[in-house]
């Protein structure tokens, strides 16, 4: 049996959690089960069942997010419900309950997976390593697994079935982590989850001249990101960082303003489906990694394609 | 406090990565090793901690005997003492094991890892060690302080951030921004050559992933150039040539 770990944000269900979906109901031969911890909001578990699952566990009596007793939750129901192969998106929360749950299991895992199993000889699936500059393939033994899928990596397959929905509770140990806040940015796309992300560099001189960024990444409903120097002198958050030492994305499109391409820039964001440079640099190394280039001062070029884009839009 | 911090020791941030032996390993040749960028933030942060609350920060490595000048870098920036597990890192798993072991066996109160190795980005360790010791555990941390006996940490999530408080013992992964790193000074490195570094033998441990084969990014096709007057023309490739945006 094959499940997924159905991440739940404000009581809904992301992409890459369908993508999951979508992965799992390509390689299962007996239909999915998913697992959620807490109720999902109204209609969005018919989301999963678009997406192939048969099955929505859903995990109560487990409040709000500690590592430990997610995972032992989460751990009992996977056994509960014979499942071998579990599969996870790959964020943040995902992140820090797939290693735990491959042990709870016992099972081998890979995580940073970007590829359908190839099943001809094992279980072998490619995962992204060296921080965008290479790719592995990794053979996983025969017994259970965890495949952390990352975002945007698979394209969603609708499969639609009939879905049946179970409860149960959970009472675990008083958790060691307590929240005591949270801090999201309203209304912002999360660049991790992003398809097109407008990304910017020192070559915008200052954090006031942001506002065609975020302009642009508003028109093309994209996240904004930036280089590691822009972060750093606190011209954006450091949430915004990509790259080697910051975020690894793969949107579809990445558009990257005045920035110049350094090597540990681009293996942040190498694996973007179209790159798209803007420089006034005609030998910035930028315009090597990218699929379209334009030579120019961005002061002059950011309007047009604003003005383009308004256009577009009406 | 006893502190130990897991370090990973890493191809430095600008070599360019290639393969060998038909493609099933990494050509380390002329390669320059680091200490995990992250890895370097969660031992600094180690050592502040320690300061501040009096205690000692132990550095732990699993990694052949040519890790140990990067070890050495680490006893330079100031940790009493260091553990090297004579054992390639060949999986997460396998690495996770071994730092088990080293924390079985000794009574620490904080262990500080990082994000992930920038080599093959596991992002495995931190929570596969945790479940192995039945700790809580914390990733991907921008703050973290001591507060009477508690650790106070912000982490990130998706889309923003979250404070955090966590009873000990406990495991948390450095995130970029956590602190700035420590570089060794004169005086550090030659305290370092005497500080002990102490070799242990791995325990047996059935590996359940193995790396097959490794494959380059492919080569991009030549870049189309869009004059700069017609820098509109951008909006109608993308939406209408390429269609990726709507
Ligand atoms: C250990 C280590 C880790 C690193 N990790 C990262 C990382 O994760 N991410 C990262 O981004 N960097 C990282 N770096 C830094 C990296 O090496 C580069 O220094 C950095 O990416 C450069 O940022 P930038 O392109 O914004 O700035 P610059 O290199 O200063 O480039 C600015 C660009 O803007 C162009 N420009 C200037 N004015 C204009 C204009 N008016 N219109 C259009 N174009 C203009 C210039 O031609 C130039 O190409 C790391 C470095 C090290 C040593
Ligand atoms: N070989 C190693 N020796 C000691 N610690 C390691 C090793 N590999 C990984 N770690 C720790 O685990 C963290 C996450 O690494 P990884 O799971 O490999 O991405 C690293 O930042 C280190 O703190």
């Amino acid at each position: 049996m094959v499940g997924i770990y159905a991440e739940l944000s404000e009581g809904q269900f992301k992409k890459a959690v369908l993508e999951t979906a979508s992965y799992a109901s390509q390689i299962s031969t007996n239909g999915v089960t998913a697992i959620c911890v807490g109720e999902p909001k109204e209609g969005e578990s018919q989301k999963l069942a678009t997406y192939g699952v048969q099955k929505l566990i859903v995990i109560k009596g487990v409040s709000s997010f500690d590592a430990q007793t997610y995972s032992k939750a989460i751990a009992n129901a996977i056994q509960a419900n014979g499942i071998e192969t579990l599969i996870i998106a790959n964020t943040y929360e995902g992140k820090s309950l797939g290693p735990r749950l491959a042990v709870g299991i016992n099972a081998a895992i890979a995580t940073n997976v970007i590829s359908l199993p190839n099943q001809s000889n094992g279980f072998v699936v490619k995962r992204g390593v060296f921080s965008g500059k290479g790719f592995a393939y990794v053979q996983l033994g025969a017994g259970k697994k965890v495949i952390a899928l990352t975002p945007n990596s698979i394209d969603l397959s609708e499969k639609q079935v009939e879905l049946s929905v179970e409860s149960v509770n959970d009472s675990p140990l008083a958790a060691n982590t307590s929240i005591e806040s949270t801090h999201k940015a309203e209304g912002k796309i999360p660049l991790t989850e992003a398809e097109i992300v407008v990304s910017a560099g020192r070559g915008l001189k200052g954090p006031e001249n942001w506002n065609m960024v975020e302009e642009l990444a508003d028109l093309l409903g994209a996240a904004t990101a930036c280089s590691k120097p822009v972060s750093d002198m606190g011209w954006r958050p450091h949430s915004e960082h990509v790259g080697q030492t910051g975020i690894t994305i793969k949107p579809n499109l990445y558009i990257a303003i005045g920035i110049s391409g350094a090597i540990q820039h681009l293996a942040g964001v190498s694996s973007s489906k179209v790159i798209v440079a803007i420089n006034k640099d005609p030998e910035a190394p930028f315009f090597k990694a990218a699929d379209i280039g334009i030579v120019g001062d961005a002061f002059d070029i950011l309007p047009k394609i604003i003005e383009a884009a308004k256009l577009a839009q009406n | 406090m006893k502190l130990l911090v897991c370090m990973s020791v890493v191809p430095d941030t600008t070599t360019k990565i290639t393969f060998t032996d038909n493609n099933t390993k990494f050509n380390t040749q002329g390669v320059q090793f680091i200490i995990n960028p992250y890895d370097e933030l969660s031992l600094t942060k180690a050592l502040e901690i320690a300061e501040k609350v009096g205690g000692t920060v132990t550095v732990a490595t699993v990694g052949l005997a040519d890790a140990e000048p990067v070890i050495r870098k680490a006893l330079a920036i100031g940790a009493n003492d260091a553990i090297r597990i004579n054992a390639e890192p060949i999986e997460g798993m396998f690495v996770a094991q071994q730092l088990a072991e080293i924390i079985k066996n000794d009574n620490y109160d904080i262990v500080l890892t990082g994000r992930e190795s920038i080599d093959y980005n596991g992002g495995q360790v931190t929570g596969i060690l945790a479940e192995l010791l039945n700790w809580p555990s914390v990733n991907v941390c921008t703050k973290m302080e001591l507060v009477d006996g508690k650790m106070h940490f912000e982490r990130d999530i998706d889309g923003g951030r979250q404070s955090v408080i966590a009873n000990l013992p406990v495991i948390a992964s450095a995130q970029k921004d956590l602190c700035e790193p420590r570089i060794p000074n004169m005086k550090g490195i030659m305290a370092a050559r005497t500080k002990p570094l102490t070799v242990k033998e791995p325990v047996q441990v059935e590996l359940t992933a193995s790396y097959e084969s490794f494959e380059s990014p492919s080569a991009k096709q030549a870049v189309r150039m869009i004059d700069a007057e017609q820098a509109g023309q951008l909006i109608d490739i993308l939406r209408n040539e390429i269609k990726i945006i709507a």
